[in-house]
């Protein structure tokens, strides 16, 4: 479906993307992670024909796009970091600009009102765009994407800057237009692309360092199992015990508390699960244990592991 | 094409700007009208009044002009319509032709209505007047080029529109400018690009065809200018 070959942006001497590859198979999500300024969206910037690339190809079912544009646009519906939205213009009339600007053929007022389900806007249709907010904006682009209802649809950090409620169901819609659409999107949270993607492409510095099914991905995590554990009672006696116990790695202390109990980093080999006898040899000793939180696989973990292994 | 020429014109019209232009070019033109042409008694001379129109260009055109490219940018909107199926030459075409449409419109119907005045009182030539009438709509459309060729420069409406007051100034004046300069070099280029200088033709009811060229020829150029500001902008 998608095809990016030797894909190659330069600024001046600097690499935007260097020679990154990859292709998408029809239907399925794919996550585009990274930090601030790695290449994603000027990977899709080059994929939606908003720019050109240095050198290397950017494919939709064999077409590329610097050759046949039309066709290839008509293909992709794209929200980019910003929605480029018309501040002037009610919903509605928003919608009916890109169905003109895009040359649908489908029902124009069957079509957007469908659009206006699938993304909750149908109380929003005649309000003015400037008057919403940031999360009703959101959608709005979403729906703006999705216009023509195209094949490929790709979000640049769809649930960027919103709060958590929406996000969640920005996540959900985004799940359900991946049963008949292709998608790509980008984020650098990476439960977001763990809940949503089949696939996750990891872009770090202009190169591709990860492409990997999700499931896969976590094994792709090497080192240590992390966990933060908060105990009362005597702070050098718990940490020498919890030490003690085969596996653990590594025990600091990271916060005392008023009420007497102590807060310990734990780290402990990634084969290992000692959280079954630390409780033990706490409960033995009489010291009540007030909370235990693994420290989860942060992106920079993964980073880590992934460019450093 | 349309999509975009439909969303200029709904922009002029359901926000300030076209009946701000609408009303200074209708009080600003009547008042040229009635000062230079009307009172002037006893002839129907009306070549002075088309000449003000131009020079009133130097004030509307950059109102209707200084947006045009420069809010796409500034908004991020020009990311729609970059990635939409639609040319780079269809969204400058149907930028220019919505501002044209609000100024050649609003000079047509001003200039069917003052014609009414001097046919009643006077006798015009009408072959001297349609002669001006064309003149001014083709300096007109050079000007919107060259206003949008501006704007697309700049994320800045502003800043697009004083240079394109700037460029507009010397385009009109370059002629008046020339006789201050003894440099003969500089003196060709700004005899090349005066617009005013070739405008005089028409005020003697005589159709100027390579003043007709030249004016296609500059609203051409800065048309496919601003196409390769467009496509500059996707390659760097």
């Amino acid at each position: 479906m998608i095809q990016i070959e030797h894909l190659t942006k330069k600024y001046g001497d600097r690499y935007a993307i260097n020679d990154i590859n990859f292709s998408v198979e029809k239907g399925e999500i794919v996550g585009f992670l990274g930090p601030n300024g790695a290449g994603k969206t000027t990977t899709m910037s080059i994929l939606t024909g908003y720019l050109s690339s240095t050198s290397g190809k950017a494919m939709i079912d064999g077409m590329d796009i610097l050759e046949h544009p039309m066709a290839v646009k008509k293909k992709i519906g794209y929200l980019p970091e910003i929605p480029p939205l018309y501040l002037d213009m009610t919903v509605k009339e928003y919608l009916n600009f890109i169905y003109d600007l895009k040359k649908c053929d489908l029902p124009r007022k069957q079509h957007i009102e469908e659009i206006a389900d699938v993304v909750k806007l149908k109380d929003t249709l005649n309000r003015m765009i400037k008057n919403l907010s940031k999360g009703y904006r959101q959608r709005v682009g979403i729906a703006g994407a999705l216009v023509g209802n195209p094949e490929v649809i790709i979000f640049d950090e769809p649930t960027n800057g919103l709060d958590p409620k929406q996000i969640i169901d920005i996540r959900n819609l985004i799940k359900d237009l991946g049963k008949d659409h292709t998608v790509i999107l980008s984020t650098h949270i990476l439960s977001e692309v763990k809940s949503i993607c089949d696939r996750i492409i990891i872009i770090s510095d202009g190169k591709i360092v990860a492409d990997k099914k999700t499931y896969e991905i976590e094994s792709a995590l090497v080192g240590n199992r992390r966990f933060i554990i908060r105990v009362d009672g005597p702070k050098s006696s718990i940490a020498n015990t919890i030490k003690r116990i085969n596996g653990v790695v590594s025990v600091s202390t990271s916060v005392e508390y008023d009420d007497g109990s102590t807060s310990f980093f734990v780290e402990s080999e990634n084969q290992i699960d000692v959280r079954k006898p630390v409780f033990y040899a706490m409960a033995q000793n009489g010291w009540p244990i007030l909370s235990l939180e693994p420290v989860g696989a942060t992106i920079e973990n993964i980073f880590l592991s992934v460019i450093g292994g | 094409m349309i999509a975009i020429y439909k969303r200029e014109m709904r922009y002029f019209f359901t926000g300030p700007v076209g009946y701000v232009f609408v009303a200074i070019f209708f009080a600003v033109s009547a008042a040229i009208f009635m000062s230079f042409t009307i009172q002037k008694g006893a002839d129907a001379s009306f070549s002075e009044y088309f000449t003000y129109m131009i020079i009133l260009c130097v004030i509307e055109i950059p109102l209707i002009t200084m947006k045009l490219m420069s809010e796409e940018i500034k908004m991020k909107t020009d990311q729609l319509i970059l990635t939409a199926p639609v040319s780079l030459v269809g969204i400058v075409v149907a930028k220019f032709l919505a501002a044209y449409t609000l100024f050649g419109g609003s000079f047509v119907i001003s200039s069917i209505i003052y014609y009414i005045p001097l046919s009643l009182y006077g006798t015009p030539e009408v072959a001297t007047y349609l002669g001006c009438v064309i003149a001014v709509l083709l300096i007109g459309a050079a000007f919107i080029a060259v206003g949008e060729f501006i704007s697309s420069l700049t994320e800045n409406q502003f800043l697009a529109a004083f240079g394109t007051i700037a460029v507009i100034l010397l385009l009109i004046f370059a002629q008046v400018i020339n006789s201050y300069i003894n440099v003969e070099f500089i003196r060709r280029i700004f005899s090349a690009v005066s617009v005013l200088s070739r405008y005089t033709y028409f005020t003697y009811g005589m159709f100027d065809w390579a003043a007709f060229a030249y004016y296609i020829s500059l609203s051409t150029a800065f048309l496919f200018l601003t196409v390769r500001v467009l496509e500059k902008r996707r390659w760097s």
